[in-house]
């Protein structure tokens, strides 16, 4: 076992000591926010574990990586990567009873920079998050009539026929990238503000304020509809699947195991990306989280039950959104066929009925050796349904394109439509909680706020903040400056700030002094199987991950799509190269939040060494703190 | 010489109706798509009906108010169901200009239609377009009303939160001020040096010492 720790002096006086964390615990009871029970505790984590991921990152990684086959590798790194991180968040917290910024400062006073990081991260996809909750909400009102405005084309002006960019593509694409999105052609162009979406927009912050607005003690509320509606309406959503023609077809194709993939290291790197990024790691939420706990709940129980329901959620959402896509491949494929049919029918005038799906192929291969010019006059369409299942199935052309077609064709279709949508607000407002979490109470561990303001102004304040700079999100270009965000902002820094997390609990806070912490908080000392994950293996696959990661992003061309209706494949979207200026937004994005772990670092060092220099007492590295009612203030 | 005259007659009715010819146009009918088992059998009293619809509808331009159903020509029935028809003139010499019985037919598509109980796409006039149902637009567009009841509701709550919370804080700052006076909050202040906690120099005598206290007794009992 290696036994290394670095020297960590005043570690001590740092923390509050075993002997004292239950008196903490009950002097606590008053000022901080405390659970009201342990299912509010579940479902928050639950919650923010379990987001729009599951539903539209999953399935589609399963379906190209293997189907079947991928399930080995994603539930190997759901052992070794996923739970012992979630253990290592969970018992931290619940330790030093602080959020994720007053956490690494108690362990070092040179950490604080992991926490600033996780906070800046959180701030950042917390941003983009909202806007996609405030297009699920745009879909949501729009749901409440029949038909759905995303079934049909709107007519052109001089109603001869449909508007041109609809005919060429779809009804449900033109919904989404012209009335929804009102997109542009490049991310240079920016338009103006969309008035609808703003409106949307508006509502989904308000609706996180409220929420939020008094910390956990509104949070733990919300969260027994959010956390537990998303899985009522999957389960609808099976039964209704199930019942729909073709819906084995889409589950057979997500299943069918192709054991060749697991050859290939991409499919490793990206089951071990999404068993990280689904447990919603590294953003200080969780950390916060468990630190409103009482001090000998049992957060090793707590770790291994979240990550099971996580990577339950994860199969069973893949299950159900491939049998809707089956259904849909299915329906596809046989207006596909009919067309044929049809074509072949009336090109040479064979009563109905008498081409049908069965002998289609051989009455094709008579007429065309029995009258040849006439036949090569027939146009026929290819219809695959390999193509179709494959089609386009992850993201938001996974919510607002694939599954909204899907459901135009299901019987009484607003009521699927609510039902999905109400599923994916819920599902991504819970996750939103953790977020907030995440920036709000690292605000207040660093001292920028006063104390006297109220918990309400500041949350008011954050959301205020956020919704004001999210504006951008609603600008023609709205979705180009998402999707960039999606890309750079929430994959790297993570990735180090996990890192660094597991080196600091390991190496600096001591794995001794961690182990009889647990041991003193739920009774035993955790288990080999912990020891190895969390000195070895956890640290070594994310830095495995990251280097990957880093590697492939620095490499690749930095290219996006674009829809365009000028371009000559219209309506595939062009892939267009960013220009240049977005190079040094991205490294904002993405080297702000990783410059803040050393720069911090060195910030303190320098201070240190300058405070030496004027300190004649240079022993006493503490500073008299006034105490009232005993309550230890840092 | 009847014989003769017959045999004309039916030969240039059969050039007036040709496929693709002057002024013809081809129908076609998906009966069983539409109907399904309900499906009726195309026959020459089907035939009859829709030459009386197409005169019927031709009745209803002006200056053709004489059309009558001996006018309207079928030709090249198909099992598919399909034919080619023309609309010709009194004296049977030549067809109507496909404009008019275009227009004809355009304005009376809904009776046609419901006379064989299909619609625009299972009995399809080739080369007449059918015009398109306008959209319904409501006046006021669905989703605003239900983003304002949900937004509504949404500023309604964060009153309510805003206001209770203020309540709470005011009853709460009024509670502690009229229990406690500032002598007892000195007593309780307590100066901690490097983690240990220090006496202070200037309270009062009989005050016990912080170090042998345990908890329940930091708090002087009235």
């Amino acid at each position: 076992m290696v036994r290394l720790v670095l020297p960590n002096p005043g570690l001590e006086d740092r923390i509050p000591s075993l002997d004292q964390l239950e008196s903490i615990e009950a002097k606590e009871a008053g000022s901080r926010p405390q659970w009201d029970n342990k299912a509010q505790y579940m479902l928050t984590c639950v919650g923010f574990c379990v987001g729009l991921g599951n539903v539209w990152r999953f399935p589609y990684l399963c379906q190209s990586h293997g189907g079947g086959a991928f399930m080995i590798p994603f539930l190997i790194l759901l052992v070794v990567e996923g739970i012992p991180l979630l253990h290592l968040e969970f018992a931290i917290g619940q330790r030093l009873r602080k959020g994720s910024v007053g956490v690494w400062s108690s362990i070092h006073p040179a950490l604080k920079g992991v926490g600033i990081a996780s906070m800046f991260v959180s701030f950042m996809v917390g941003l983009y998050y909202n806007t996609i909750i405030a297009w699920v909400m745009w879909y949501f009102f729009n749901s409440f009539q029949d038909p759905l405005p995303w079934s049909e084309c709107p007519l052109n002006a001089n109603r001869t026929g449909y508007v041109e960019e609809c005919a060429r593509s779809s009804s449900v694409d033109y919904f989404w990238y012209r009335e929804t999105l009102n997109i542009s052609t490049s991310i240079s162009d920016s338009g103006s503000v969309q008035w609808w979406v703003l409106l949307c927009l508006t509502c989904a912050w308000s609706v996180l304020y409220v929420c939020t607005i008094r910390g956990i003690e509104t949070t733990g509320k919300a969260v027994y509809v959010t956390s537990t509606l998303p899985y009522l309406v999957l389960t609808i959503f099976l039964i209704r699947g199930l019942t729909l023609k073709g819906a084995t077809n889409g589950i057979v194709f997500l299943f069918t195991p192709n054991v060749t993939e697991l050859a290939n290291p991409v499919t490793w790197l990206d089951a071990g990306a999404q068993v990280f990024y689904s447990f919603s790691l590294a953003f200080g939420g969780l950390i916060s989280f468990s630190s409103y706990n009482s001090v000998h709940n049992n957060c090793e129980r707590d770790s291994v039950i979240v990550s099971v329901i996580n990577g339950f959620t994860s199969v069973y959402a893949a299950t159900v959104v491939y049998s809707i896509i089956g259904f849909r491949a299915t329906e596809r494929f046989d207006d596909c066929f009919n067309t044929n049919i049809l074509t072949l029918i009336n090109g040479f005038d064979l009563p109905e009925g008498n081409v049908t799906q069965e002998n289609f192929a051989e009455v094709q291969q008579w007429f065309n050796a029995t009258e040849p010019e006439a036949y090569a006059k027939l146009h026929f369409q290819t219809c695959d349904m390999n193509s179709f299942l494959s089609e386009g199935v992850e993201g938001t052309g996974l919510a607002f394109i694939v599954f909204t077609e899907a459901i135009t064709k299901m019987p009484v279709s607003p009521l699927w439509s609510v039902l999905f949508f109400i599923m994916l607000f819920c599902l991504g407002l819970s996750s939103m909680f953790g977020n907030m979490e995440g920036v709000v109470v690292p605000l207040q561990d660093l001292k920028i706020i006063p104390e006297k303001w109220p918990k309400e102004l500041l949350t008011g304040l954050i959301c205020l903040g956020t919704y004001l700079i999210a504006f951008i999100f609603t600008l023609n270009s709205g979705q180009y400056w998402l999707s960039l965000l999606d890309s750079y902002a929430g994959s790297i820094p993570l990735l180090i700030i996990a890192f660094c997390e597991m080196f600091a609990v390991v190496y600096v806070y001591g794995v001794d002094r961690f182990n009889r912490d647990i041991e003193f908080m739920i009774g035993h000392k955790p288990n080999i199987f912990w020891q190895v994950t969390w000195r070895v293996v956890s640290p070594l696959l994310m830095l495995v991950i990251f280097l990957f990661f880093f590697v492939v992003k620095v490499n690749e061309e930095l290219i996006y799509s674009v829809w365009d209706p000028a371009y000559e494949e219209f309506p595939k979207s062009q892939k267009v190269t960013y220009p240049g200026w977005v190079y040094a937004v991205v490294v904002i994005v993405a080297g702000v939040p990783c410059l803040a772990i050393p720069g911090f670092a060195i910030y303190k060092l320098i201070r240190n060494r300058c405070q030496r220099r004027g300190d004649r007492q240079g022993l006493v590295s503490r500073v008299s703190t006034t105490s009232i009612n005993g309550d230890l203030k840092y | 010489m009847l014989c003769l005259l017959f045999f004309l007659v039916t030969a240039i009715h059969a050039e007036l109706c040709q496929p693709d010819g002057e002024n013809a146009f081809k129908v076609r009918l998906s009966i069983r798509t539409a109907l399904g088992d309900n499906a009726y059998a195309w026959d020459t009293n089907e035939e009859y009906l829709f030459k009386a619809m197409v005169a019927f509808s031709m009745r209803k331009v002006p200056n053709r108010e004489t059309t009558e159903i001996s006018h309207v020509l079928v030709c090249n029935v198909t099992q598919r169901v399909s034919f080619w028809f023309v609309v010709t003139d009194p004296l049977k010499n030549h067809t109507l200009p496909a404009v008019e019985v275009q227009t004809a037919i355009r304005m009376n598509r809904n009776r046609i239609n419901g006379a064989f109980f299909l619609n625009d796409q299972t009995l399809e006039f080739l080369k007449i377009p059918s015009t398109l149902a306008p959209p319904t637009d409501p006046s006021v567009p669905i989703w605003i009303i239900i983003f304002g009841v949900i937004f509504c509701i949404v500023i309604v709550a964060v009153m309510l939160l805003i206001l209770s919370g203020i309540r709470q804080r005011r009853r709460m700052s009024k509670g502690p001020t009229e229990m406690d006076d500032s002598e007892d909050k000195c007593e309780n202040m307590i100066t901690i040096e490097n983690g240990i906690p220090c006496d202070p120099l200037d309270t009062k005598g009989g005050h016990i010492n912080d170090a042998f206290m345990t908890e329940d007794e930091r708090l002087t009992p009235l």
